[in-house]
């Protein structure tokens, strides 16, 4: 009986499974192929936009450098991404076909193309040959940009672990927030203080933004959002806002140094990719758990129950309803 | 033809571009009422399909020394060993109740009640495994099964968590993702799964979808009336989260006890919603980068 002295609609919930084996399987991506590659894809995403941003505002040693991140970044991620796969050798095979239903299609994709004109932008710039069309590749590079630096969280979000389907909303918010302090970081370390203003902008902004992505997760998600916070991946995403956090305040307090600035970029660097390993155990742990995926379902088909109860209909085969015989 | 990536679909195969002289959607019906758990099928498969031996391993947790389904187990047979109160028990005729030479437990008034599940791959009309396959690898039949083609798989296991059901795995020593196909090789030539071939109660029943849907009712139907008021049909039903299985099964108690999801949704639903909030997130970063450097006096 309720407090208020009705019957209850069911049963209470009362957590059953098959000798508590996970529902699901857990991912198979590896750690630190996947969790670095998602740190790199958002990092060459977001100094790809800064190098070109900085050349149409006249900061060529800021230019530069993003223009090589941005190269080094979406080489070292595809070569993570291939080590990854288990047939390496078949690493072409994803550009088989064009398949709008699989993020991770569509991902390949957009990497291989950033991947080539990003390369090209840095390698025009380095040999000075080809100015033009360095030039060009550049922009199409930063035109692809803001994919780069969320997509990974649809590649997440678009499977049936709980941890990550759920939080699809606020993945994408937390990873842009994450490539723009990272970006922020390496704009830090490169430059002159002086020179470093978009930097600090994007440093503060990034953290914020990731920041408030957690807190909505964490508040939207409920029970579901344990995994965040507990064992490993609560130990990488505490690390990884703290870095965040403590290095977006060293960028602005410590504007004028040199030093400060430098210690504020590798803080920044440093969250972003903990906030990557944090998102990747906290999925691993969720997925591990039959009770994340029995839970929330059992809670769902509860709800629908009721519903259809206060509708007027009675479903024959509600669980939990046993008539005696 | 639309994409549709959620809902009942009439005819999958059709949808999936197949013409319209297509074979007619097949798949199981696993009735576990009379599983009698000899794990023929499994042993079918692995014979059948050429599946790597595993070694031998007790999992100490009940007469299921296989675990799950996986990479190299495409039929599982689960068996849950619990304690039900006397009066709710009700004599299948076969598996009898309880073990053989006695049925009470320490618990008075509580007899043992075995459930015997062999678990497969459930070909699901929306397959989250299908939708995300980068490669093109799975792929849906003509019979409207879903099968992977090990040649083009590169071993990515994005199917691995997409599945609902947790069906597919890497297979270690290989790298590629392998599941049941419901023996596509014999149904080209017009013989029925290894599995139901071997299965020696007819708890595992081949057949096209639309038969087998109308064989399921009947016989939950049937078992309600004798007073199993606990059977229930899984996954038959084409309103649910995958738009219905083309391989489902009658339960004796809930899904969560044999190791299934209670309500699975195919990821993909809400991959539009996914994209779009991934979308607004990416013009918010590229404004924040450009409102960064306009905005900064040099």
């Amino acid at each position: 009986m309720s407090p208020r002295g009705e019957r209850p609609m069911s049963p209470p919930a009362e957590f059953r499974s098959y000798y508590g084996q996970p529902v699901i399987k857990p991912p198979t991506w590896k750690s630190p192929d996947v969790p670095a590659y998602f740190f790199l894809g958002g990092l060459a995403g977001a100094s790809s936009a800064m190098a070109e941003l900085a050349d149409l505002t006249g900061r060529h040693r800021l230019a530069r450098v993003s223009r090589l991140v941005a190269a080094a970044g979406a080489a070292g991620g595809t070569a993570f991404l291939v080590h990854d796969l288990g047939r390496p050798e078949r690493f072409l095979n994803m550009l088989r076909v064009f398949k709008p239903t699989s993020p991770l299609s569509m991902g390949s994709w957009v990497l291989a193309a950033f991947g080539t004109l990003s390369g090209s932008a840095a390698a025009s710039d380095v040999t000075g040959r080809l100015p033009r069309l360095g030039r060009g590749a550049q922009v199409e590079a930063a035109l692809l940009s803001p994919i780069m630096m969320t997509y990974t969280a649809v590649l997440v979000s678009d499977t049936a672990v709980p941890a990550w389907h759920e939080a699809y909303r606020e993945l994408p918010f937390l990873f842009a927030g994450g490539s723009l302090t990272s970006g922020a970081g390496v704009g830090l370390l490169s430059v002159q203080p002086a020179d470093a203003a978009p930097a600090r902008v994007l440093a503060v902004g990034g953290a914020a933004l990731e920041v408030a992505a957690e807190r909505r997760l964490s508040r939207r998600l409920g029970a579901l959002a344990e995994p965040y916070h507990s064992g490993s991946a609560g130990r990488w995403m505490k690390a990884g806002q703290a870095l965040s956090i403590a290095g977006a305040v060293t960028a602005v307090a410590g504007r004028r140094s040199r030093v400060l600035s430098a210690v504020a970029g590798a803080a920044l660097l440093g969250g972003s990719l903990c906030t990557r390993f944090g998102v990747y155990e906290a999925g691993k742990a969720s997925a591990k758990d039959p009770r994340y995926t029995v839970e929330p379902q059992r809670e769902r088909l509860r709800e629908r129950a009721a519903k259809s109860a206060a509708a007027g209909f009675v479903p024959a085969s509600e669980p939990g309803v046993t008539v005696g015989q | 033809m639309t994409n549709q990536l959620y809902g009942p679909v009439d005819d999958v195969a059709a949808q999936a571009g197949y013409p319209d002289d297509h074979p007619e959607r097949v798949g199981f019906f696993t009735d576990t009422s009379v599983c009698i758990g000899c794990k023929a099928c499994e042993v079918a498969c692995k014979e059948w399909n050429g599946v790597p031996d595993t070694d031998l391993d007790l999992l100490g947790m009940s007469y299921d020394n296989t675990g799950d389904l996986g990479a190299n187990t495409w039929r599982h047979v689960a068996f849950v060993e619990q304690a039900q109160p006397r009066e709710e028990l009700v004599d299948l005729g076969m598996p009898s109740v309880g073990p053989p030479g006695g049925q009470e437990t320490a618990e008075p008034g509580r007899d043992v009640q075995w459930l015997m599940m062999s678990d497969v791959c459930k070909h699901c009309t929306h397959a989250a495994c299908l939708d995300v396959c980068p490669t093109g690898s799975l792929f849906r039949t003509e019979y409207g099964t879903v099968v992977v083609q090990e040649d083009i798989c590169n071993g990515c296991g994005y199917c691995v968590p997409a599945c609902p059901y947790g069906v597919l795995d890497l297979r270690p020593d290989d790298g590629r993702a392998w599941k049941c196909t419901l023996c596509y090789d014999r149904l080209s030539d017009g013989l029925e799964p290894a599995c139901a071939k071997a299965c020696p109660t007819d708890s595992i029943q081949f057949g096209t979808v639309a038969e087998l849907r109308e064989r399921a009712q009947e016989r939950v139907e049937r078992l309600r009336a004798a007073g199993v008021e606990s059977a229930q049909l899984y996954g038959e039903d084409p309103g649910d989260g995958v738009g219905g299985d083309g391989a489902f099964f009658l339960l004796l108690d809930e899904p969560e006890v044999y190791g299934l999801p209670p309500d699975p949704v195919v990821t993909t639903r809400d991959l539009s919603s996914m994209w779009r909030h991934a979308g607004a997130a990416a013009v918010a970063a590229a404004a924040g980068i450009v409102a960064a450097f306009v905005g900064s006096r040099r």
